[in-house]
């Protein structure tokens, strides 16, 4: 087991700036990976780990250049040879599989076709044998019916199928090395769990190596034997999983491992201050110095060097790790939120359906909508003026789409949503008056989208205070300034264009503007899913502050279970399109369950090697809702039969207040789920 | 040390990031060469009125179809007149004219097409097959019959070139657009309830001006071919005024025993379009359009 197959040593990136000054993005980089053994990397975006994985491959990207050091693969410097020589290693000997499958396999050439050319570059096999090796890989990542699969084309698969090509295709040349980078990023939560599971069966099957690049620490808890933490192009923290992830002696990993909210733990979770040091602008001390809690005068002048520590074969970036050693299990602390809501409901939507589906020329010219089997169907919501309801479901689960209606931006097909239980809003943005648009604001998911590229901070903020209130002159600057303040930036913000700021710093700027037109109810749609962990947690603060001095009502759209238990106060789980789930955020997260929550509850990653996510339903995909009955039916793992298929299931209540659609009573539930 | 270090970059005044944006431009071969052609013709077509040696229409019928010589730098035409001074006058007319039809058509082209990306469906569908309609006629005729109809005054030439070159602009708005308003600051803007005309204002013009700038450039160069081209026809400027496809179209038949009288028009006028098309490259390249030139990371 100790037989080393990639050899990492002093390995230094970095490109030149316009200015001619040399800028590291890899500093001083050397780690071992050993045969067999999972390595996860996992650091926030620009901390270097997909350089380092890719350097491993033998890779720089156009514009970076070595600075220094080697990447030893059968001891040969992999960054000294040649294309051609290259071409023999990847493929054969490293293999990598890319976050994006959906972008890495070609659209138009069949999944059987890209694999046997594969099988054709990476392996000597001869055509006969090639076909049948085709099958046996596809079988391998549990594809049903390998030879069907093998005739389709990508975009005939899910994005969980892709992602199962991809590591068929990278297993085709029996790899020595497997490099992942954010292999499951982009995938559902369950799908995830499923991709995890597979990745994790496979290195025990085939003894590959693996190194896994992600931002997750859920996920790398998962499959990881040794873990190295990265932060601003430096190995930080590097040793055995479960040590790091229980006892980590790195304040940054500490840190890190605080904020990231947990299933088990209502309340939002500690904020780490501030944002990783952007390359070129570290020139001495420690780089974690401006964000750690255990700092001393000493890490502001002097670099800490990396320090190996016998007894728990750790290798640690600090001169304080001696402080965290003793006491560094986790103990999270979170600063319950308060329920704040009034009894008064402000936003109700009844028995709204939503529909995506082409209209015929009779139904256009007639102006209406007629599908009997809509994208969205039966919702029926009550949302009390302060309260954050969370709107929870997968990827095609009608989420985002019926934010939009409430924004106005989609036509609903039918139902209706009335704001102060009077006032009916219309969803045709043109028929909404300028009023009915100023008290429902919209925070979006991407900041670099949702803020105009070509705008200073301060033209940005100043849109809706024109728009709605007409602010002109000093008295516009002033509440500028005083939007900027509440969102926690300076007045010297306001000069800066988007592209200027990091990610959480322009997600405030998105808040300020939303919170500038003094909204009564915000839509935040996955606003925390582009942000990197250290500062979801800040801008999760942030929102639940402002929550509380304005008193105003937050609808959450999430996929993150743990971040929506952190900040709401009541949670609606969706399926196709359909509510499965209704109620308090805290009986929602306990059983008895809609079989789809427990579904959802099992699959979700945690940080900590032994929970290990529970894989109840297959993660196949269904393209529509059913035309009758639960929708549910095609994937849950308790359905009763016929009831199921064709009676849609009856809203039932529990003694807390949880709304539960399903035909299983809900004693039998709660049998089955604890056991 | 200050974490945000980087990010001190205050905002720009106007002039200085067009000044920027010309150093950019200076800094690469191509672009300095393109930009001191166009310099040049540019500071020439102002000034060539005080430094023309000769009368530009003082026929002399005993100096015709003399050779370059100390005297007349590049000889004389048919009709004995000075081919240096009517080639240093001759790019006036032809840079005035299709420099302000360019501003028509990236004014008309530009806006048409970036509302038509806005509002979509089929304002859009009705008005881009327009376009299309006018884009399958081939523009020399239609320029043709418009000439014949109206005459060949400056007022009806800008006006005419300016529509039939901003076609192609409505396509290229129209695509940069698309781009731009899937985005959500335009989502939010909508959901805000800005007007159109205020989306477009604030929202897409600072978005996709560039790419229509560097598009307008380019169709600046081509107007300048198509417009001499018209000249040369004879249905451009009329003569006497010197422009150098009409200079082309009357030397062409002694290029066999005078050809100073051709070479010098034809150098005038594909260095201007070589110069503009040269910028309109740089420009786009400064601008960061050009994706391969774009900084690391």
């Amino acid at each position: 087991m100790t037989e080393i197959i990639q050899k990492v040593k002093n390995l230094s990136i970095g490109f030149k700036s316009k200015k001619g000054e040399e800028i590291l993005i890899l500093r001083n980089i050397s780690t071992n990976i050993k045969k067999g053994e999972t390595v996860g990397i996992v650091g926030e975006s620009g901390s270097g780990k997909s350089t380092l994985a890719l350097a491993m491959m033998g890779y720089v990207k156009h514009g970076l250049y070595t600075i220094g050091g080697e990447c030893e693969f059968n001891s040969s410097n992999l960054l000294k040879m040649k294309n051609r020589d290259l071409e023999k290693i990847r493929g054969r000997k490293i293999a990598m599989i890319p976050q994006n499958a959906g972008q890495a396999l070609t659209p138009n050439l069949k999944i059987g076709y890209q694999i046997d050319e594969a099988l054709q570059l990476h392996s000597d096999l001869k055509e006969e044998e090639r076909e049948q090796k085709i099958s046996e890989l596809l079988n391998k990542v549990r594809l049903p019916s390998p030879e069907t699969i093998a005739l389709r084309y990508p975009h005939e698969l899910s994005g969980g199928q892709q992602q199962r090509v991809a590591v068929a295709m990278a297993l085709a040349g029996t790899p020595d090395l497997l490099l992942l980078d954010e292999p499951t990023t982009g995938l559902d939560v369950t799908t995830q769990a499923h991709v995890l599971e597979l990745l994790n069966f496979i290195a025990k099957d085939t003894g590959t190596s693996m190194v896994y690049v992600s931002h997750d620490l859920g996920a790398i808890a998962q499959v990881s034997d040794r873990i190295i933490v990265m932060y601003s192009g430096e190995i930080v923290l590097e040793g055995p999983s479960r040590d790091i992830l229980k006892k980590p002696i790195h304040p940054y990993t500490y840190g890190l491992l605080k904020s990231i909210p947990k299933l088990s733990l209502a309340g939002l979770p500690q904020s780490m201050p501030g944002s990783q040091p952007q390359p070129g602008t570290m020139h001495r001390g420690c780089s974690f110095f401006d964000r750690c809690n255990f700092s001393e005068e000493k890490c502001k002048n002097n670099s800490p060097q990396l320090e190996y520590l016998e007894e728990l074969k750790t290798s640690v970036r600090c001169f304080n790790y001696k402080s965290l050693m003793n006491d560094s299990q986790v103990n999270q602390t979170v600063n319950k939120i308060k329920m704040s809501f009034q009894d008064k409901e402000i936003l109700n939507l009844s028995e709204v359906s939503i529909s995506y589906a082409k209209q015929k020329l009779l139904d256009q010219v007639l102006n209406r909508i007629s599908d009997d089997n809509p994208t969205v169907k039966d919702i029926n919501i009550n949302i009390k003026k302060g309260e954050t309801i969370a709107l929870v479901g997968e990827s095609g689960s009608g989420k985002s789409t019926i934010l939009k209606s409430i924004a106005g931006l989609l036509r609903t097909k039918g139902g209706i949503i009335k704001f102060d239980q009077d006032r009916s809003l219309s969803s045709d943005l043109k028929e909404r008056d300028p009023n009915d648009l100023r008290i429902i604001q919209l925070i979006f998911q991407n900041p670099d989208e949702s803020l105009n590229p070509n705008h200073t901070v301060e033209e940005i903020i100043a849109q809706p205070l024109k728009l709605y209130f007409g602010l002109k002159g000093e008295e516009l600057k002033k509440n500028i300034i005083d939007l900027l303040q509440k969102v926690r930036l300076g007045e010297f913000y306001m000069s800066r264009y988007p592209r200027q700021l990091s990610g959480g710093e322009k997600q405030r700027v998105a808040v300020a503007r939303a919170f500038a037109a003094k909204p009564d109810i915000i839509l935040c749609d996955e606003v925390t899913s582009a942000l990197d962990v250290s500062v979801q947690a800040a801008v999760l603060n942030l929102l639940q502050q402002l929550k509380e001095d304005f008193g105003t009502t937050y609808i959450f759209v999430s996929h993150d279970l743990a971040v929506v238990r952190a900040i709401s106060d009541r949670v609606a789980v969706l399926y196709q399109g359909r509510l499965c789930e209704v109620g308090p955020s805290k009986d929602v997260y306990q059983f008895p369950s809609h079989p789809y929550t427990e579904v959802l509850l099992g699959a979700v990653l945690e940080p900590d090697p032994d929970i290990k996510p529970k894989l109840v339903a297959e993660d196949i995909v269904e393209e529509k809702p059913p035309q009758k009955g639960c929708s549910f039916q095609g994937r849950c793992s308790r359905i009763l039969g016929d009831i199921c298929k064709n009676e849609v299931p009856p809203w039932q209540i529990t003694n807390s207040g949880n709304s539960i659609r399903c035909h299983i009573p809900l004693k039998e539930l709660q049998k089955d789920q604890i056991n | 040390m200050k974490l945000d270090n980087i990010y001190q970059e205050e905002k720009k005044s106007n002039f200085a990031k067009v000044s920027e944006i010309i150093i950019t431009m200076a800094s690469r071969p191509s672009g300095f060469i393109g930009l001191s052609i166009l310099i040049f013709h540019v500071i020439l077509a102002f000034i060539s009125p005080y430094i023309a040696p000769y009368d530009f229409k003082a026929i002399n019928p005993t100096l015709m179809l003399q050779a370059p010589s100390a005297e007349y730098w590049f000889g004389t035409d048919d009709l004995g007149r000075d081919v240096f001074t009517r080639t240093i006058l001759g790019g006036r007319t032809a840079l005035t004219i299709t420099f302000f039809g360019s501003l028509i058509a990236l004014l008309w082209g530009g806006l048409l097409g970036i509302f038509c990306g806005l509002v979509g469906g089929k304002t859009d569908d009705i008005v881009m097959r327009i376009v299309d309609a006018f884009l399958s006629i081939p523009w020399i005729l239609a320029m043709l019959l418009i000439v014949s109809l109206l005459g060949t005054s400056t007022e009806v030439l800008i006006p005419a070139l300016g529509f039939f070159y901003g076609k192609g602009i409505v396509r290229v708005a129209r695509a940069a657009t698309h781009d731009v308003i899937a985005k959500d600051f335009i989502v939010s803007a909508r959901a805000r309830g800005h007007s159109n005309f205020s989306i477009i204002w604030n929202e897409i013009i600072p978005n996709v001006r560039d790419a229509i700038l560097v598009e307008g450039a380019m169709r600046w160069s081509w107007m300048l071919l198509g417009f001499s081209s018209l000249s040369f026809l004879g249905f451009g400027v009329s003569p006497p005024t010197p422009d150098w496809g009409l200079m082309i179209s009357n030397a062409r038949g002694l290029m066999s025993f005078a050809y100073w009288s051709v070479i010098a028009p034809i150098v005038g006028l594909s260095s201007l379009i070589i110069g503009i098309n040269l910028t309109a490259d740089a420009f786009a390249k400064a601008l960061g359009i050009d994706r391969s030139t774009k900084a690391p990371v």
